[in-house]
């Protein structure tokens, strides 16, 4: 069966077998090829000889090296950590409200606060922090804030969330359903009324006296809003859920109210202050006021 | 005798039929409900077909197309798998597009039934096991014989073979569609359907390994051995990746027999030994005999062929860790999985250096024949990709690269240019010798196609080079006081162009499979294109394409 041949356009004999028209050269594999494989082969020695490579009875050869992924991720983190460490200290002693009078410190917080914003917070309000009207997620670059906008609360909003099931200091309030409160006419009116608020509508004296009686409590007599309750605003342009006249209508009647996640506990404190000096800087941020009738508040008299 | 037999077949789908029947109403799920009516349509028909003929043998072999006598190949599952190849490369590379373009305009998310989560794994498992896999095995029944010399043996497993990996096909295709998933990458479908695979898969190596027994050539040929290195080790890993317990037997979700990183491993060790023995191995041995074939040349190097073959398939079987570096997977197997794949970096490229010599004595062709220009492609990508994939293995670079789209870009650069083009080439050989044509209708359109599916690589894998090194760098950017600079949303926005331009190269490709589809329809009509010649093809006398049957007692010693 063996037929050897010269094969003629390469000179080069064949093995002498033959399947279906196909025939076998005997060349002898590159020399190149081989050359790279025996050096491929050679540096894979060396480098489980190096690192940790094979699995004896109770754990692995380590290499001679001593290197671990972990360790090493341990010793990057600790090269930043340190970098960081005079930032993190001088940020964990400072009171909040004082933090714009050290510039430097507070511009370090800003860059802190944006990095962990695009991490934790840009899934909702958006990683240029505009929120979203239609899904309700407010809006971080005007000077609307729900729950008030000085550093200390938007800090406590960042620590104790917004309507978080389970923590006790969440800011939390409920508008109640209005499904079946108003008849039509009624209805109409009073939408007209929280329009004409902003200037979206022509005043409505039935829908004025409805809005007295049901809504004022809450949302003030001339529709400016509560920060106490956390109940917008509504004699301005901004819209939380939108200012259509079927977004107004949609949300007396069965009102959403956002969630915020608490981040106490999941963030470090001083994260989360940076996480407030940085929506604070958008463009909204209030100058914080001492509350005369708190006076549990101690002002920090260091620097 | 004979009524008997049709009566009890009648009976078994008959009773196929009702425990689908009941299954579907009792599920507890619609995906699983979905299967068993697929099953029951399947057994109502073949019950009606058992019962509706008189001559129960001859219907069958009218139908199924039996072999007479020994004295031919048995080219019909051939055909068919040719035809289904053809079918399932167009659906696949359609699902492609799809969500290519559902990755640039996030609008064409369909809920729930074409979601990017569910049409994802159809596209993958369309691709690599049904267009993939039906060249494979037809391939394998084809070359088998021929290197043989032997007809197929039991012609009745091999069909049950192809249409009981067409049926897998459907049930694993619309159980994504319908949810139906048990979230394992490359190994969605569901128990039922993996125990499904396994039958059809063990039937095939029945049928392989048979035709190789009674081979009357003295040796068995290069290609086999790659053949039979992927049945055997892709049985292998389908079941032990799949070993998982059912929660019911009348509902689809089971959990793996593995947890935590065990199951990580397991899943990686069978996903990156898909991409070694699916996509490269069997691929290989489609090379070692089309490319000789076509070119009329003999193979490069044998001594070659043995090496490469068997550092090949030690290998591989190493390398799946790297794709688990720096996770919870310990450092030594990270270190063994980096290791052994830059080994494997010239074992790999054996296979593409005795592909491309072979050519030594008829580089010419290259310029004239358009089927040896698209092996010649085919093989270059393939080398390309077999770099890539060490370089992308070493943990530095993987450390840039892992989770980015250049995963995507190395992947497409094999799967379009090796995978897809070898086939294509294979598939341009085959159809005019398995329906008896002088040649493929037109010669032209197989440049096209050629030209098309080069440039529509070109533009995938580029811009999947440039947007996975722009989101492994913004990933990974720091600023000056030393935190994260992008949001993860800001890097997807930054992909925008880039994921369009990739959605015109897979058009590209489609379009280049659209003609392909119109070229193999007109020759099986027995239609020839007018057109100026291109390269000559190798002669082909049928009368010759037929096995050697040894008469069935020795001659009397004189």
């Amino acid at each position: 069966m063996i037929n050897k041949r010269i094969d003629g356009p390469t000179g080069t004999e064949t093995v002498g077998h033959e399947w279906d028209g196909i025939e076998e050269l005997d060349t002898p594999m590159p020399r190149w090829w081989l050359w790279t494989l025996y050096l491929t082969i050679v540096w894979g020695v060396v480098y489980v000889i190096l690192y940790p490579a094979w699995p004896l009875i109770d754990k692995a050869t380590e290499g001679v090296l001593g290197w671990s992924s972990r360790g090493e991720l341990a010793e990057e983190m600790s090269v930043v950590d340190q970098a960081r460490v005079t930032v993190r200290e001088e940020l964990s002693r400072i009171p909040i409200e004082r933090l714009p009078e050290n510039s430097g410190l507070f511009a370090q917080a800003v860059a802190g606060g944006r990095s962990a914003f695009q991490v934790h917070c840009s899934q909702c309000h958006g990683s240029g922090a505009a929120g979203s009207q239609t899904l309700g997620y407010p809006n971080l670059n005007d000077d609307d804030w729900l729950w008030g906008g000085d550093l200390k609360a938007i800090e406590y909003t960042l620590v104790n969330g917004i309507r978080a099931p389970g923590v006790e200091d969440t800011r939390a309030s409920v508008m109640p359903p209005f499904e079946g409160a108003f008849d039509a006419a009624q209805l109409d009116a009073l939408v007209d009324h929280v329009l004409s608020l902003g200037g979206k509508e022509t005043r409505n004296p039935a829908g004025a006296q409805t809005f007295q009686d049901n809504c004022s409590a809450c949302h003030g007599p001339v529709g400016e809003g509560n920060r106490e309750l956390g109940a917008p605003r509504l004699n301005d342009a901004i819209w939380l859920y939108g200012g259509s006249r079927e977004q107004v209508r949609e949300q007396i009647l069965n009102p959403k109210m956002g969630r915020m996640p608490h981040w106490s506990g999941r963030l470090d404190p001083v994260t989360i202050k940076m996480l407030s000096a940085y929506v604070w800087s958008l463009g909204g941020g209030e100058e914080f006021v001492e509350v005369a009738e708190d006076p549990a508040v101690e002002v920090d008299e260091e620097p | 005798m004979q009524a008997e037999a049709a009566l009890g077949r009648v009976g078994l789908w008959f009773g196929v039929l009702i425990i689908s029947l009941i299954l579907a109403a009792t599920a507890r799920d619609t995906g699983f409900a979905a299967h068993a009516t697929i099953i029951a349509i399947v057994a109502f028909v073949l019950m009606w077909m058992s019962a509706a003929r008189f001559d129960p043998m001859k219907k069958a072999q009218g139908f199924f197309r039996m072999p007479e006598g020994l004295s031919r190949y048995d080219d019909d599952p051939v055909r068919w798998g040719v035809l289904a190849t053809m079918f399932w490369a167009i659906v696949g590379l359609l699902a492609g597009v799809f969500i290519a373009s559902q990755l640039a305009f996030p609008q064409l998310n369909f809920q729930p039934y074409f979601n990017f989560g569910r049409v994802r794994p159809l596209h993958t498992s369309a691709v690599i096991f049904a267009f993939g896999g039906n060249i494979l095995i037809a391939s394998s029944f084809y070359v088998v014989q021929r290197t043989c010399r032997a007809q197929l043996a039991f012609p009745s497993l091999a069909r049950f073979v192809f249409w009981g990996y067409q049926l897998f096909i459907v049930l694993a295709a619309s159980g994504y569609l319908f949810g139906v998933t048990q979230s394992r990458e490359y190994a969605e479908p569901e128990w039922y359907v993996d125990l499904w695979l396994t039958i059809v898969w063990v039937a095939y190596l029945i049928v392989f390994v048979g035709t190789l027994a009674r081979r009357t050539e003295p040796h068995i040929y290069v290609a086999n051995w790659f053949y039979l290195s992927f049945i055997i080790t892709i049985a292998m890993l389908h079941i032990i990746n799949n070993l998982a317990v059912p929660v019911a037997l009348n509902g689809s979700l089971s959990f793996s027999a593995f947890a935590g990183v065990q199951d990580a491993l397991t899943q990686w060790w069978y996903g990156h030994n898909a991409v070694a023995f699916f996509l490269t191995v069997p691929f290989l041995a489609m090379m070692y005999y089309f490319v000789p074939k076509q070119a009329e040349r003999p193979v490069y190097s044998y001594r070659l062929s043995i090496i490469h073959f068997w550092s090949l398939i030690f290998l591989y079987i190493w390398a799946g860790p790297h794709h688990l570096h720096y996770t919870a997977l310990p450092d030594w197997a990270q270190t063994l999985g980096m290791v052994f794949s830059v080994i494997l970096w010239m074992p790999s490229w054996g296979g593409m250096i005795n592909g491309l010599m072979t050519l030594n004595g008829a580089w010419d062709k290259v310029r004239a024949d358009p089927i040896i220009r698209m092996m010649v492609m085919a093989l270059a990508f393939y080398g390309m990709a077999t770099f890539e994939g060490p370089m992308l293995s070493i943990k530095a670079v993987n450390s840039l690269s892992h989770y980015t789209d250049w995963t995507i870009g190395h992947v497409h650069s094999g799967a379009l240019g090796w995978n897809g083009l070898i086939s294509f080439a294979a598939v341009y050989f085959l159809v005019p010798r398995l329906w008896g044509r002088e040649r493929m209708y037109s010669l032209r359109m197989i440049n096209w196609h050629f030209w098309l599916a080069t440039l529509g690589i070109v533009f995938y894998a580029a811009s999947m080079w440039v947007a996975g090194i722009t989101q492994g760098l913004m990933w990974r950017e720091y600023g000056l006081d030393g935190y994260l600079v992008n949001s993860f949303a800001e890097t997807v926005a930054a992909l925008h162009e880039l994921y369009i331009i990739r959605a015109v190269g897979g058009v590209m490709y489609l379009s280049g499979a659209l003609i392909m589809g119109y070229n193999v329809w007109m020759t099986i009509a027995g239609k020839l294109r007018e057109e100026a010649p291109m390269g000559a093809m190798p002669d082909y006398d049928p009368d010759k394409d037929r096995p050697i049957v040894r008469p069935a007692t020795p001659e009397p010693a004189e």
